[in-house]
Order: C-alpha cells, then sequence, then structure tokens
C-alpha cells in the first residue's frame, strides 16, 4: 500500500482537501460520522483550527462539521 | 380492534391523544429543514413547538382536516439519523416503529438534498408509507440548485413533493398526498438498500426467526439489521414498545444465528 494510506483528517493543513480512504472508528461515534455523510470516498476539507489544534472544522458535503482530534485522526485520507 | 391497541399504544408510550378514526402522520427530518414551519403550515399552529422533553411527544403535535378526514400530526424531533445515539434520535426511531403512523413525512432541505437522503432512506427501511416533501424549495432556487423531482421520485420510489411552507408553496399537493398515503389510496415500493453479500446472508438467516418473534408488528429486515448493528437500546424499546417479552433465551437464539 502507498504510505497516503497514513493520512488522517487531522493531518491537513487549512485549505487542503482529501478524499477519505476509511472510517476506522467504532460503535456510536462511528455511526454519527457515517450518518453525517463521512463515507469512504467523500471529499473533505480543512477549513480552520482551533488555535491547540483541536477541535477542527471541515467542509463535508456543504457543511461544515467539527471534530475533535482523536477522531480526526481515525479517518483516513487519501490526499489530493 | 387493531386500531384501539394502537390508541392506547400512543396514549401510553407517547403520550399522544389519537381519536378513533384519526389519521395519524409523523413528521421527521433533519434539524432546521423547515420542519416545523411545514407542521405550523399544515396545523395553522403558530406557537414553535420547541425542544424534547425527555420521551413524550405530547406538546408537538396538532391536527387538521382534509376532505372531511381528521389527521393528527406529530412532530418528531430534528435528526440526522434514526439509529439511535440520542435521545431526540430514539424518540423519533420508537415513534415511527411502534406508533405505527398511517404515514411517516420526511421534510428534507432543498439546499443539501445529498445530506438528508441518509434519513429519508433509513426511514423507508422502516416502512413503506412515506411521503418526502422537499422544503425549502425557494432557497434552492435563490441558490441556483435545480432539482429533477421526478427523477427523485422514480429512484426512492416513494411521493416526492416540492415546497416552500414560509410562502404556502406546495401544501395543497403535500395535503392531498398525505390523504392518499394515510389512506392507502396510494401505495408505494420504496427503494431498499442491498448491502454485502455478507450482510445480506446474514439478514436472511436472521429473518424466519426474527418474524417467529415479533408476529409481523415490524419490519422483520430492518430488525434484522439492528440485531447485526449490535443495537442494544433498540432491543430493549422493542420489548417494551411490543409489549412481549423477549426472554434471555430468544435473544440468545438471534445471537447464535
Amino acid at each position: 500500500m502507498q504510505p497516503s494510506d497514513k493520512l488522517s483528517l487531522a493531518d491537513l493543513t487549512v485549505g487542503t482537501a482529501g478524499r477519505i480512504s476509511s472510517v476506522e472508528l467504532d460503535g456510536l461515534l462511528r455511526r454519527r460520522i457515517l450518518d453525517l455523510g463521512m463515507i469512504p470516498g467523500t471529499q473533505v476539507e480543512c477549513i480552520r483550527k482551533s488555535p491547540v489544534g483541536d477541535p477542527i472544522a471541515f467542509r463535508v458535503r456543504n457543511t461544515m462539521i467539527a471534530l475533535r482530534s482523536d477522531a480526526a485522526n481515525l479517518i483516513k485520507v487519501y490526499p489530493f | 380492534m387493531h386500531e384501539e391497541n394502537r390508541g392506547r399504544v400512543l396514549r401510553e408510550h407517547f403520550g399522544i391523544a389519537a381519536a378513533l378514526g384519526q389519521y395519524v402522520i409523523a413528521l421527521a427530518g433533519n434539524p432546521n429543514v423547515g420542519k416545523s414551519t411545514v407542521f405550523n403550515a399544515l396545523t395553522g399552529l403558530r406557537q414553535h413547538t420547541g425542544n424534547w422533553p425527555g420521551k413524550t411527544v405530547d406538546n408537538a403535535q396538532g391536527t387538521f382536516t382534509y376532505r372531511q378526514k381528521p389527521f393528527l400530526l406529530v412532530d418528531l424531533p430534528g435528526t440526522y439519523s434514526i439509529l439511535a445515539h440520542t435521545v431526540e434520535e430514539q424518540v423519533a426511531r420508537d415513534f415511527i416503529c411502534f406508533g405505527q403512523p398511517n404515514a411517516t413525512l420526511v421534510v428534507l432541505d432543498a439546499t443539501c438534498l445529498e445530506r438528508n437522503l441518509n434519513l429519508a432512506l433509513q426511514v423507508m427501511e422502516i416502512t413503506p408509507n412515506v411521503v418526502v416533501c422537499v422544503n425549502l424549495m425557494d432557497e434552492a432556487r435563490k441558490k441556483n440548485i435545480a432539482i429533477d423531482l421526478p427523477a427523485l421520485e422514480k429512484e426512492l420510489g416513494v411521493p416526492v413533493v416540492p415546497t416552500a411552507a414560509r410562502k404556502g408553496e406546495g401544501l395543497d399537493t403535500l395535503r392531498e398526498t398525505l390523504y392518499q398515503v394515510s389512506t392507502g389510496a396510494r401505495k408505494s415500493i420504496p427503494r431498499q438498500l442491498v448491502y454485502s453479500q455478507a450482510v445480506e446472508e446474514a439478514v436472511e438467516k436472521l429473518v424466519p426467526t426474527i418474524q417467529r418473534l415479533i408476529d409481523h408488528k415490524l419490519n422483520p429486515r430492518w430488525v434484522a439489521l439492528r440485531l447485526l448493528d449490535g443495537d442494544k437500546a433498540f432491543i430493549e424499546s422493542i420489548s417494551r414498545h411490543l409489549e412481549l417479552q423477549l426472554s434471555p433465551k430468544a435473544l440468545q437464539e438471534v445471537a447464535a444465528l
């Protein structure tokens, strides 16, 4: 596999985008993320980061969604 | 007899007083899609229905009459999903599942249809008596969003009605469609999601046992999918609302499959 598999949403810098490769969360948080339309193949753009880098705001399907970094770490992306 | 029982379940489990012969319509949708505006437009109520006190839905109901038939509209909490991670979602899901509404109206935001369709598809997995209302059509026009409504209706397999509830647009068609679906004059075959082969095989194995246990009171395919999800809260809801004793033994039987 390419090394890019290791990249997660938390690694995106503000203004860059990626495409979700896998959602490595489980249980209710996984369900919530999927319900918000963040599924493999979805394009996600990093909009802004809070001063300490947590939470991070992303644009997903024309909606802004903020994620804690522990969740963002587990959503893997391919860079654009 | 069946209807009397439903009346009792609505009253005792959901705090809803439906009169005999009244058609019950559940109103579902994501937050901020103008669900309450649709509710107020249909029922003529002015008050904002506000948020959800625990699990009762009694202060979010209104009535209207159409073609001499009485309707009771129940405004469910706004949710992105009904796979129950929050109390609101559980309330919405339990009502659609166990309240046995004659129809469920799913209100979608025309300006972000894609995200909203998730909920519509979930409701369509539970019940075929669904009407989809694409609201905020005026907003979509402003943003130059064009929606191919006939194609959407064909893809979903349920009636789709465009509205701009704020301006009163589309409400006549919406009433007529709700009337047709509630009375059974219009039947739909909603598009069902097909899952991976492994999931489909597991569902197929579970369905006969589930059918026997729940006695046709719920869509067995949907129950099977929730069991495969490992949704414990839902199993508790089944026992409570169907008032049947799902013995640990019966559940083990399902788990073993």
